[in-house]
């Protein structure tokens, strides 16, 4: 069965290639340039596992976490925070807010698999 | 799993043009401020991107040198090296060779970059002598890898994890790191704890009161260990034991500080080495290392953001694209107004309708101005190439020259200060060259013996000048009227303004410089200068006086794009003139009215004499009015120059879209491109400098 | 006969359209592009004169935004110019990566010409300058000059210059 992965990023280029690498591995993947469009996103889908950026307009990762996760059916998705080694505080953020886990940027697609494995294999 | 990178090498390649420039910017302002901690991080920040991301997308070369460089910038900022002059040169020459590797990568765009370059290598090697160098700290250390001391024998060890009960509200899965960890070994135990369960009545299902003791036989490291439970937080209770290793001390280590912590990490932990793998190796060490580089991210950005110049891409704020979406917003609801209005209309609802369009139309006005401030960037991003220029030339000139920046928020369109930096370039080089005196002669003269070049940016009444101010010799008049008479480009009893003679610097092939040096004569001559300028729509002027120094000024419209013109119409045509070039605009008397004995008319406005031009017979446009006292002259200006442009009638003003000619056609001369009126016809927009040349042929420059 | 032999294998035959051209008229002569060149037809609007622009440039006319040329294919080729009828059309060509609108008297069809069929120039009498043309095609009773664009367009710049 084919896993959805809902990929959250303003960078068009980040969000390609995390898209792509997710692809290559059999994923299924949706996209969404900021929290609040991968909240729409979510209304209309299901989903898997959720990659999100934290620095973004409209609506940042940290808040979208934390909508995603009122959610009932995203209530236990696991959530990937993509961070830079800077956020140390935003990583602790997100993880009150409810996040998993994150992976910091920048990675190697295989990392990004590997990390991606380990909360939903 | 092989994936190819090639869609996201590009991207990466326009980022690293702005970490260089930050890496640049940030190097020499270091020299002012050697030490200023938030520097220090910026510059280690720029080159730590580019090691990344050039691992993440398979540039060798170009992480392998950036590694040394970080390396040493990690010195710096960690205390151990001070930014001396020799080091910084050191670093200026290394970003560099880095900006050379990473030009050869985007060269081959799918290749590698080609290998070491000897000028690579050379100066890798100076880059190591530094790290050797002795400092606060110890010399790089091993890498993190093997802090962990591998061993080929297995080890018992026990883990004992209990989740905190709000566990599962992050999304995580204990079975998955059960399964995780018993796949790192040979599980021997697995022991659950029920003890926290609640009574049936009181468990929350989403709620998590279980906690597991393993025992694992295992080849993995005690690290590999911790790093199956690294997205599990301090609230967790986690214990690692390691059972059978004679070599090690037991890690009984309290719970908190186990993961998350790096209690068994060597001192050598802010060493960049370990930092190093942190970029390139497993996530979580990474996220581990990151207290050491604690700079605000956006310190990094805002360096970055002055130095979109060479991309393609333009880096927007957030708050510009707010407003717009705000705007977007209103529009919208304006357009649903008119389609209420219109959908059941009746000769009574006129006035809501009116109305209804005239908030469109307030709307889209708004939005297309918040769409060109889209285009502003400040003129910084390229002022911040010229401090290195200066360092380097002063230099090599034997010449002491301090460069002052000012103005660098001024915005201009993205298209204008990308194409203002050349010239811009060859303005410094000539002021350094040319105007600034070697310091003995400054000395000689009473002036200090450092000179001052000045680049200024401001914006007044709807342009933006750029002015390149040196207190040095200023322009040689005598010497430069002598060659413009040797050229055959005035006659030597030509009585020309100073103005006039200053202007001949900017015709082809004029260099007056006694010796032709390295730095001037590049081929590159001020003629270029003044033809990129005028392509931008902007002026030059010089102002001079011997001894004292030299100003240019660059004036350059906003923007490209948008322009404020006034309608006119010749001969049932209608026209566009730029509204900056107009200064009056009147119906002039037969009695003011001359023609020339040698050609030509003149009109007297006031005090003062214009030439006329008569727009119709330059553009060749049948059935115009031909009598000046039944049409009307418009004065226009251009390069400190006036004349009247006969026209049969001025119609409004509007802001109009430029569109070039030359997309499908070509450039016509006297005309600065297209635009597309409200009925959809095209009308040709004036170029008054175009026009003026068209009425004096082609020596309008000499013809002053 | 060549007709009916295109027909018979119309798809597998990859150069199909490079073979079909638009035709249309011009005086008394119909002349035939490439329809590949073809961008599209619109009817004749009025065009904005250029300045000091050669006599066969009408001028520019706005093409969904786009500022486009407009050249008087009868002043081109060394024909009276005419005034436009309601058969008048403006046929939107790429040339060398830019569009340029051809004012024709009016589109005639679009024909598939076997290769064949092509002949050399002949002249067609007094004024009409036969080096725009690469061949000339016969359909039946018909017979085609086939316009090589580049050139109508192309020596453009050099002229002015």
């Amino acid at each position: 069965m084919n896993k959805t992965v809902l990929i959250v990023d303003d960078s068009v280029s980040m969000r390609q290639m995390v898209a792509f690498t997710l692809k290559q591995a059999g994923f299924s993947v949706l996209e969404g340039g900021n929290g609040k469009e991968a909240l729409e996103r979510l209304a209309s889908a299901k989903v898997d596992l959720i990659i999100t950026d934290l620095n973004m307009p409209v609506m940042d990762g940290i808040s979208f976490v934390r909508a995603a996760r009122a959610r009932a059916e995203c209530k236990f998705t696991p959530i990937l925070l993509l961070t830079t080694e800077s956020q140390e505080s935003k990583k602790q953020e997100g993880k009150a807010a409810g996040a998993t886990g994150w992976i910091v940027k920048p990675f190697q697609p295989d990392q990004l698999l590997k990390v991606v494995q380990k909360v939903a294999p | 799993m092989q994936i190819d990178l090639t869609p996201f090498r590009r991207a990466f390649l326009d980022e690293c043009v702005e970490h260089i420039a930050a890496l640049e910017d940030g190097l020499l302002r270091l020299e002012t401020a050697p030490g200023d901690a938030e520097l220090l991080g910026s510059v280690f920040r720029a080159a730590h991107s580019i090691k990344g991301g050039a691992g993440s997308f398979g540039f060798e070369p170009v992480a392998h040198f950036t590694h040394s460089l970080e390396n040493l910038l990690d010195r710096m900022r960690t205390g151990a090296l001070g930014a001396e002059r020799a080091l910084v040169d050191l670093l200026l020459r290394a970003t560099d060779v880095l900006k050379g590797l990473l030009e050869c990568a985007r060269a081959h765009e799918y290749g590698q970059t080609d290998a070491a370059a000897p000028e690579t290598a050379a100066i890798e090697a100076e880059l190591a002598r530094w790290m050797e160098q002795p400092g606060a700290d110890a010399p790089a250390a091993s890498p993190a890898s093997a802090s962990a001391a591998p061993s080929a024998a297995t080890q018992r060890y026990t883990v004992e994890f209990a989740p905190a009960t709000g566990f599962f509200s992050t999304g995580a899965d204990p079975l998955l790191l059960l399964e995780e960890l018993a796949s790192l070994g040979e599980r021997e135990a697995l022991e659950v704890d029920f003890s926290e369960l609640p009574h049936w009545e009181q468990l929350d299902p989403e709620c998590c009161y279980l906690s597991w003791r393993i025992q694992l036989q295992s080849a993995a490291t005690l690290s590999a260990l911790r790093d199956v439970f690294m997205f599990v937080g301090d609230e967790a209770r986690l214990r690692f034991e390691t059972l059978a290793s004679a070599e090690r001390a037991p890690q009984a280590a309290p719970a908190r500080e186990s993961v998350g912590a790096a209690a068994e990490r060597p001192s050598a932990e802010a060493s960049s080495a370990v930092r190093a793998n942190a970029a390139s190796g497993a996530p979580g060490e990474a996220g581990r290392a990151a207290p050491a580089a604690g700079e605000p991210r956006s310190s990094g950005r805002s360096a970055a953001s002055r130095s979109s110049s060479e991309s393609a891409s333009i880096r927007v704020s957030v708050e510009k694209v707010d407003q717009l979406i705000n705007v977007i917003g209103e529009l919208v609801i304006s357009q649903s107004m008119v389609a209420d209005v219109v959908s059941n209309f009746s000769p009574e609802r006129l006035a809501q309708l009116r109305e209804a369009v005239l908030a469109v139309e307030r709307n889209t006005r708004d939005l297309q101005e918040r769409v060109m401030a889209v285009r502003m960037v400040p003129i910084g991003s390229i002022f911040s190439r010229y401090p290195r220029m200066v360092r380097d030339l002063s230099a090599q000139l034997g010449k002491e020259v301090r460069l002052e920046l000012e103005g660098e928020e001024t915005e201009l369109d993205k298209g204008v200060v990308e194409k203002i930096g050349d010239p811009l370039t060859h303005l410094i080089r000539n002021s350094l060259d040319h105007g600034i005196e070697p310091p003995a002669a400054r000395e000689a003269a009473g002036k200090p013996r450092e000179g001052v070049v000045r680049l200024r940016a401001f914006t007044e009444g709807g342009s933006v000048f750029v002015e390149i101010q040196d207190d040095g010799a200023g322009l040689d008049t005598a010497r430069i009227r002598a060659k413009g008479v040797e050229k055959g480009l005035l006659r030597a009893d030509d009585s020309w303004s100073d103005e006039q003679i200053h202007q001949l610097i900017f015709q082809p092939a004029f260099s007056t410089a006694a010796t032709v040096s390295d730095v001037s004569g590049r081929g590159v001559g001020m003629d270029v200068v003044k033809k990129n300028v005028e392509s931008l729509g902007g002026s030059v002027v010089i102002e001079s006086q011997r001894g004292v120094g030299a100003r240019f000024r660059i004036k350059l419209p906003l923007t490209l794009a948008i322009l404020d013109g006034l309608t006119l119409s010749i001969g049932g045509q209608l026209f566009v003139l730029p509204l900056l070039s107009i200064v009056e605009s009147f119906r002039p008397k037969r009695a003011a009215l001359k023609s020339l004995l040698a050609g030509g008319e003149v009109v007297l406005v006031r005090d003062e004499t214009l030439p006329l031009l008569r727009a119709h017979a330059l553009l060749g446009i049948p059935d115009a009015q031909t009598d000046p006292t039944r049409a009307l002259t418009v004065v226009v200006e251009n390069d400190g120059r006036r004349v009247a442009l006969l026209v049969d009638e001025l119609c409004g003003q509007s802001q109009v879209v430029i569109k070039n000619l030359d997309a499908n056609f070509r450039r016509v001369e006297g005309v600065m491109g297209a635009t597309i009126m409200g009925d959809g016809r095209v009308a040709l927009i004036l170029d008054v400098p175009g026009l003026m040349r068209l009425s004096s042929g082609r020596s309008a420059a000499l013809a002053l | 006969m060549n007709e009916n032999e295109l027909m018979k294998n119309p798809s597998n035959n990859p150069g199909d359209d490079a073979r079909q051209f638009l035709t249309f008229r011009l005086a008394e002569q119909e002349y035939g592009v490439p329809i590949l060149r073809v961008q599209e037809l619109r009817g004749y609007s009025a065009v904005t004169p250029i300045p000091n622009a050669p006599a066969h440039v009408r001028g520019v006319m706005n093409l969904r935004g786009a500022v486009m040329p407009v050249i008087d294919l009868r002043t081109r080729l060394g024909l009276e110019s005419a005034p436009p009828t309601k058969f008048t059309v403006i046929v939107v060509v790429n040339v060398a990566s830019k569009v340029v609108g051809l004012i024709v008297d009016a589109v005639n069809d679009v024909l598939d010409f076997d290769e064949r069929s092509l002949e050399p120039t002949p002249s067609l009498g007094a004024g009409v300058n036969t080096g725009f043309l690469t061949g000339m095609a016969k359909q039946g009773e018909r017979l085609i000059a086939l316009l090589d664009i580049e050139r109508v367009f192309g020596i453009e710049p050099a002229q002015v210059a």
